[in-house]
């Protein structure tokens, strides 16, 4: 089963989605933590773009951006977030809430929580079409088809029950179906299989990947498990402490990752390891604070490879081959520098 | 040899509604078993690992052994003793040697003791007033990889992989005989998973502990464990030595869970098994086979008749429950249904 | 909140400092929870050391002319039986606060425990406590605290022991609903694993946590005992003349208020201070145990 290649030049034509030198902070009683810094990432229309990394590397925090879902003490400093050639940034608040739920939908993490709890599935899937044209029966009808789409069994009577009826792995299904009822062109998914089992996880891996196809929308696939982003994805963005480090197609990533980190992490992933052994590898050191302003490259604290440049100067999207950049100085003697 | 930890046929059962309730609405059982009959033993410095997902009573099992949760009935025998009866000042003694570490790395840490008093909560419980508190703590947080200044922290204070860490310094302070490891690495990045679990090798090298540790992901248990057991509905369908349950699994389910979490490779076939349905409800057990609502192979039998633990001819040690195991040699490859690995996609 | 949580455990790494510090460069960020404290402690100090502040005999009639305005002599006045006021309200606080400390204190210990025997407890006598609790705060209170009023006649203590019974169930219900959810926590699992007895679960995990809550709780109960025991005096169903007290001299101050406004504002002020030093320090206190608003330091 092989994946047709994703279309490769980054700026061939325009991206759905469009994020540049994004920068943002979290203002805390401790000073301000860089949460997010010079993040530029695109999301081809009707492909599906990863963002991996670890807890504290931004990746939920750039899902929240994008949605606009931020907490109060959120502030972003720069950049632009292009989302159909419009500046989701400096849209009025008014236009921004219209996108949510009819251009953009988001499933997030925990499905216990997404649901309201004391309303019915129903009345919450007719709930979220109310951008849409429609009598009620042709909204129930337009969701019920979904559920059935999703693989809820006898979504006619199962409509009516509410969140608790469901199990972990069906809430879940919900709720896909009904971020996709919308017919969003983007399509936001924060961790998504992490609430579930593993056996659990492969089928909506399969589910996401079937209805991406026969839609056609873009997926944001937020995650921290490199297997189903290997398996989902066609494009891949690593994130650590705030900064993409490396991206480009899923291919390349893994099987010629640039940046140390990412070198690292496929090394640290325990699928990979084949023959049995009593010493696993690890990334030594810790996620360095992201308080005050850091000069150098924000990995080189854990990075074998480190030597004085890295200290002294942040390095800058180099690019490797056709369609790869990772910040890493190592890659300077490609000397292609694109900032 | 002798084993340090035997248990015996061991049944756990929930009520899942009060007394009065069950009168009023007619159940004649308001229960559910969360363990129907699961027996096993642990030798002396030997890793065991219970696999398995939510709802599979693998937790269970651990809560029953500590004390815990109680059991309906079976035994539990830690070096020769008796200890599933014994409650309270009686059971003490026996928690003196064994241990257990808890899923939640910060959660299953008093929020306002500071790391030091939680090292040597074990000595004060236990009444070992005269060693040195102080110095214990210093050894403790040492032997964990932790510098002495964590000893003022408080765990809110601890990333995710500290508070492990600290966790398994206070599980191992009274050097027990049994260590049990919940979940050791749920909540952590792969990168530290790697780092608990290389301390926990190197500190059973070092110890010589017994280790019971329970998972639901197959990958971690591969290096750390002698011998495995897959759960499914609180009873073993698959024990055998780790090494070769990885090389041959015989159940479909253990089958499907190997395959779960593969090599991260865009271009590898993909040949994740995707099961059909989710985990019954422990309250509505499918009949016969537990498991033949989502196998791919089931037959007619599987619907009907219960499958007995076999143990292959060639191997006493791995047994398992299937009327069609997988790759065995208990049937004639023609009468096992014939499928094409990775291909099958159910609906 | 979840994205900050995501990245605040390797800020949280940073820093070491001990929470009882940062518990006092909170509360002293807290700038109305300051003014409570002050407050708070300003009327206890009054109150204990009222014998040593007093100008005159606070009981002794006619010390001065009848209804006089303040003077040198008399700082707030004299009432309609030419007693000294200042002295009159000086003393009058050591009542409400007495009643207050004396209630809220026994239906503080008696809720804890039995707030703790229902949460941890088995489960007959969980509900048969909450049965207790639940009976007792159906009773209409004014209604409860006329009839014992009746019954045991007024006194300081029939108004200490109705205190007292109405606001126990509060606090035990408290307690309760804390101590269970902590029961499940999986650090008293961890605790229990290591063979830590009930006891010792109990004083040293569950009551710290319990704790906090509680003592705002009291802290806010402390003006509205301040504010009854002051109502039942205007009723005149307090303490009896001529003790002073804060209700009995607005009472008093009440009927001649035509003549002089002086006892009416000399004794209404301290009660208005009372209320307010304690509602900011409970305001403060729950801010500052509140876990939500701890994280984001």
């Amino acid at each position: 089963m092989r994946r047709k290649d994703p279309k490769t030049q980054l700026s061939s034509s325009r991206a759905l989605l469009e994020i540049r030198d994004l920068n943002l902070d979290f203002g805390t009683p401790r000073g301000r933590v860089h949460a997010l810094r010079n993040v530029s990432l695109d999301v081809p229309a009707g492909q599906v773009v990863g963002i991996v990394g670890e807890s504290g590397s931004g990746k939920s925090t750039l899902a929240y951006t994008v949605m606009g879902l931020l907490p109060e003490n959120a502030d972003v400093t720069s950049g632009s977030i292009l989302f159909e050639y419009k500046d989701l940034l400096k849209m009025p608040t008014q236009a921004r809430r219209g996108l949510l739920g009819d251009h953009l939908s988001m499933i997030f993490q925990d499905p216990m929580t997404a649901l309201n709890p004391v309303r019915t599935i129903e009345s919450q899937m007719i709930d979220v079409q109310h951008h849409e044209q429609g009598s009620w029966g042709e909204k129930r009808a337009r969701a019920i088809d979904m559920l059935q789409r999703v693989g809820i069994p006898d979504p006619q009577s199962r409509i009516g029950a509410y969140p608790h009826h469901f199990s972990g792995g069906m809430r879940q299904r919900v709720c896909i179906a009904m971020a996709l009822l919308v017919k969003p062109t983007l399509l936001v998914a924060d961790e998504p299989t992490t609430a579930l089992d593993a056996t659990l996880e492969v089928q909506i891996i399969h589910l996401l990947k079937d209805l991406q196809k026969e839609i056609g929308c873009s997926v944001l696939f937020v995650s921290h498990h490199l297997g189903a982003v290997a398996e989902l994805c066609d494009r891949v963005a690593v994130m650590y402490a705030g900064e993409v480090v490396e991206q480009g197609a899923v291919r390349d990533i893994f099987h010629n990752p640039a940046h140390p980190y990412t070198r690292a992490l496929l090394e640290c992933d325990p699928g990979r390891i084949k023959k049995s052994t009593r010493t696993l590898p690890t990334i030594p050191g810790e996620v360095p604070s992201l308080l005050g302003t850091k000069v150098g490259c924000i990995f080189r604290t854990r990075c074998r490879q480190a030597f004085d440049r890295c200290g002294q100067e942040n390095p800058v999207e180099y690019r490797i081959g056709v369609d790869q950049v990772a910040r890493c100085h190592l890659l300077d003697k490609e000397l292609l520098v694109s900032v | 040899m002798s084993a340090l930890l035997r248990v015996e046929d061991l049944r756990v059962r929930f009520r899942t509604m009060g007394p009065l309730k069950a009168l009023a609405t007619g159940t004649r059982a308001p229960f559910i078993d969360a363990l129907c009959g699961v027996s096993f033993e642990i030798r002396k410095g030997e890793t065991l690992a219970l696999v398995g997902e939510s709802g599979s009573g693998k937790s269970t099992i651990a809560r029953t052994i500590i004390g815990l949760q109680r059991a309906v009935s079976g035994s539990i025998s830690f070096d020769g003793q008796e200890i599933e009866e014994l409650s309270g000042a009686e059971r003490k003694p026996y928690l003196r040697r064994m241990a257990m570490m808890f899923q939640d790395p910060i959660g299953s840490l008093s929020p306002r003791l500071t790391v030091r008093s939680l090292l040597t909560e074990p000595f004060r419980i236990h009444g070992l007033k005269d060693r040195d508190v102080e110095g214990e703590a210093e050894r403790l947080l040492r032997m964990v990889g932790l510098s002495a200044e964590f000893a003022r922290r408080y765990p809110h204070q601890l990333s995710g992989g500290q508070a492990r860490r600290v966790g398994i310094a206070r599980a191992l302070a009274l050097s027990p005989d049994l260590l049990i490891a919940d979940e050791p690495t749920a909540g952590l990045d792969v990168s530290v998973q790697g780092e608990v679990l290389n301390l926990l090798a190197r500190l059973q090298t070092e110890l010589g502990m017994a280790i019971l540790i329970i998972t639901h992901n197959l990958n971690v248990v591969r290096h750390m464990t002698d011998r495995m057991a897959i759960m499914y509905l609180g009873r073993f369908i698959e024990v055998g030595a780790t090494e070769r349950i990885f090389d041959q699994p015989r159940h479909p389910y253990t089958e499907a869970l190997l395959a779960a979490n593969p090599e991260p490779d865009p271009d590898a076939v993909l040949n994740r098994i995707e099961l059909k349905g989710e985990v019954p409800s422990l309250m509505r057990r499918p009949s016969g086979c537990e498991f033949h609502t989502r196998c791919r192979y089931a037959q007619d039998i599987c619907s009907r008749v219960f499958p007995e633990p076999s143990a292959g001819q060639e191997d006493k040690k791995h047994s398992f429950r299937c009327h069609f195991p997988i790759a065995g040699d208990i049937l004639p490859t023609s009468e096992r249904p014939k499928l094409s690995i990775g291909k099958t996609r159910f609906r | 909140m979840a994205i900050v949580e995501s990245i605040l455990p390797e800020t949280n790494d940073a820093m070491a400092a001990e929470s009882s510090r940062t518990f006092l460069r909170q509360f002293r960020q807290n700038l109305l929870g300051m003014l409570g404290a002050v407050l708070v402690i300003f009327i206890a100090a009054t109150a204990i050391f009222a014998p040593l502040m007093i100008t005159h005999d606070p009981i002794r009639i006619m010390v001065g002319p009848r209804l006089a305005g303040p003077s040198l002599d008399f700082l707030l006045g004299t009432d309609q039986l030419g007693r000294d006021t200042f002295s009159r309200v000086v003393m009058g606080g050591r009542i409400p606060l007495l009643v207050a400390f004396a209630s809220l204190g026994s239906s503080l210990a008696v809720g804890l425990v039995l707030g703790l025997i229902a949460g941890f407890g088995p489960r007959w006598l969980d509900n048969l406590l909450l049965l207790v609790f639940d009976t007792i705060r159906s009773f209409p209170s004014i209604i409860f605290a006329l009839a014992m009023i009746a019954l045991l006649g007024p006194s300081l203590a029939s108004i200490i022991l109705v205190i007292a019974i109405t606001s126990m169930p509060i606090y035990a219900r408290v307690v309760r609903t804390q101590t269970e959810a902590l029961r499940s926590s999986e650090y008293i699992a961890a605790e229990r694993s290591m063979g830590a007895g009930t006891t010792r679960i109990l004083a040293v995990h569950v009551l710290p946590n319990v704790l906090g809550p509680l003592l705002i709780l009291v802290s806010m109960d402390v003006p509205a005992v301040i504010a009854v025991e002051a109502g039942l005096s205007f009723l005149g169903m307090g303490v009896r003349p001529p003790t002073p007290d804060w209700g009995a001299i607005l009472n008093d101050g009440y009927s001649y208020i035509n003549q002089t406004p002086w006892p009416v504002i000399a004794s209404g002020i301290p009660i208005v201070l009372a209320t307010l030093g304690f509602t900011f320090l409970g305001e403060a206190l729950r801010d500052i145990f509140d876990p939500k608003l701890r994280k984001d330091l």
